[in-house]
């Protein structure tokens, strides 16, 4: 049996490793990617972030109970960040959703963000393709909400849920122009926090404000939560669905979408594979050091070596 | 493209044991050597463990055991990994054990025991030695 069969009929071990080499930038598992792409396109894929310890895990792990009450397949993929220092990463998000491990219905796997070659954005979609051609009927996705490869991945997802916690003040100021123009839904979770009114009504306004943008389609609901008591995740579903049959209430709408999904994934495609061909391959001949060495001297500027390395490449043609 | 494979950890503490304060440190060890590490968290039973250790593609499990129990706990995760046909994954142990129990464990199959006062590069180290990345 082929990898890509494998996958298909959900063996763990085999889209794990799969994963593992879509994280590494194996070149083969670009082959099965490609024979896994028409089993695609059936889960429904759902975004969490938001800032480090507003509960987005705790979240993920009730929602995960609810959608298995319901004999929904589900998979999580987990992304934490890796220290720019070292290149390693500690990826504890499991440890809140740890007592799912053992359902067959579960699969959770973590990610670390990699930076600079990882292609964040890319390996997680592919890693969401593969949980999907492996029949999961949802995916959730989990990033902290602080770059813009985080922003991208929950981007691709169907609903994009926001999470936020009282208290945050005038936070919210400096995230509005960020995350918080994605945000499909948004969840004050830690509602019996105080503050937690007036961090609705911030958001309300927020969303208010932006009348035009909102009129004639979807506008966040806000709602509250206590994820750790299991409290307001049924109504995060039932909204959940609601924007599913939203996004699908009208044949424009759902081209629209798909449309809109297609073309940030083949962006994010071809801008991946541009790095990493292009940048991996100076790097390796060494051809990045000697530019550097140039500009650092202030021999030639940083333009023209761009310009020498680039066109080069693009002469010469890709592999 | 040639970006080099992460060695990928899982950190767990298996068994009813609440103390975790050692194996963050090892965790944070290991990120700073530059892998991957999976942590679990506390209170896991060895099918968790193994479970999390096959849906994370992990090269190496670091269990860690101060309770006592780990006669049946260590070699119950070895002999899940080989039911699940995962025994090329190198488990080791850190803890507290009495000194007739290692080279028992060793026999069962755990590929290192660390016990207190080990110093964090020797442990850094042994995985850099003695753990591959899958597929080099």
């Amino acid at each position: 049996m082929g990898i890509a069969e494998k996958i298909i009929s959900g063996e763990i071990r085999a889209v794990a490793r799969l994963i593992r080499d879509i994280d590494d930038n194996i070149p083969e598992a670009r082959e099965v990617l490609k024979d896994l792409y028409p089993y695609t396109g059936k889960a429904y894929v759902v975004g969490i972030t938001g800032a480090p310890g507003v509960g987005k895990s705790t979240l993920v792990d009730q929602m995960v109970a609810h959608l298995r009450k319901a004999k929904k397949t589900v998979g999580v993929l987990a992304v934490d960040p890796t220290s720019p220092f070292s290149g390693g990463a500690i990826l504890g998000d499991r440890i809140r959703m740890q007592r799912h491990s053992m359902d067959e219905g579960v699969f959770i796997r973590s990610m670390a963000t990699r930076g600079y070659f990882g292609g964040l954005t890319q390996s997680t979609r592919s890693a969401i393709d593969v949980m999907d051609a492996m029949g999961k009927d949802y995916i959730i996705v989990e990033t902290v909400g602080v770059g813009q490869d985080e922003i991208d991945i929950v981007r691709s997802a169907h609903t994009t849920i926001i999470t936020l916690v009282p208290g945050m003040g005038d936070d919210i100021q400096a995230l509005k122009a960020g995350i918080l123009e994605v945000g499909d839904i948004f969840v004050i979770n830690k509602a019996d926090r105080e503050g937690a009114d007036r961090t609705v009504s911030d958001i309300r306004l927020m969303i208010e404000m932006d009348e035009k943008r909102y009129k004639n389609g979807w506008k966040p609901p806000i709602l509250t939560a206590q994820a750790v008591f299991d409290k307001g995740i049924k109504e995060i579903l039932d909204e959940i669905e609601k924007h599913g049959k939203y996004l699908t209430s009208s044949p424009e709408r759902k081209s629209m979408f798909q449309h809109e999904k297609a073309r940030n994934d083949l962006v994010e495609m071809i801008k991946d594979r541009i790095v990493s061909d292009v940048l991996a391959d100076i790097i390796h001949s060494g051809e990045f050091e000697r530019a550097l060495q140039l500009i650092v001297e202030r021999k030639i500027d940083p333009y023209t070596a761009c310009d020498n390395i680039v066109l080069k490449k693009l002469k010469s043609g890709y592999k | 493209m040639n970006q080099k494979r992460k060695i990928r950890v899982l950190v767990a503490k298996p068994g009813l044991d609440g103390h975790d304060r050692g194996s963050r440190i090892i965790a944070r060890a290991y990120r700073d050597a530059g892998f991957e590490v999976v942590y679990s968290g506390l209170h896991q039973t060895p099918e968790e463990v193994v479970q999390a250790a096959i849906q994370e593609d992990v090269d190496m499990i670091g269990l860690s055991s101060l309770a006592g129990a780990h006669m049946y706990l260590f070699p119950r995760v070895l002999e899940l990994l080989k039911e699940n046909g995962a025994d090329d994954i190198v488990v080791c142990g850190g803890g507290i054990f009495p000194e007739e129990d290692i080279p028992k464990l060793k026999e069962a199959g755990i590929k290192e025991i660390f016990v207190p006062g080990t110093p964090l590069g020797e442990v850094v180290k042994w995985v850099e030695e003695n753990v591959k990345p899958r597929g080099s």
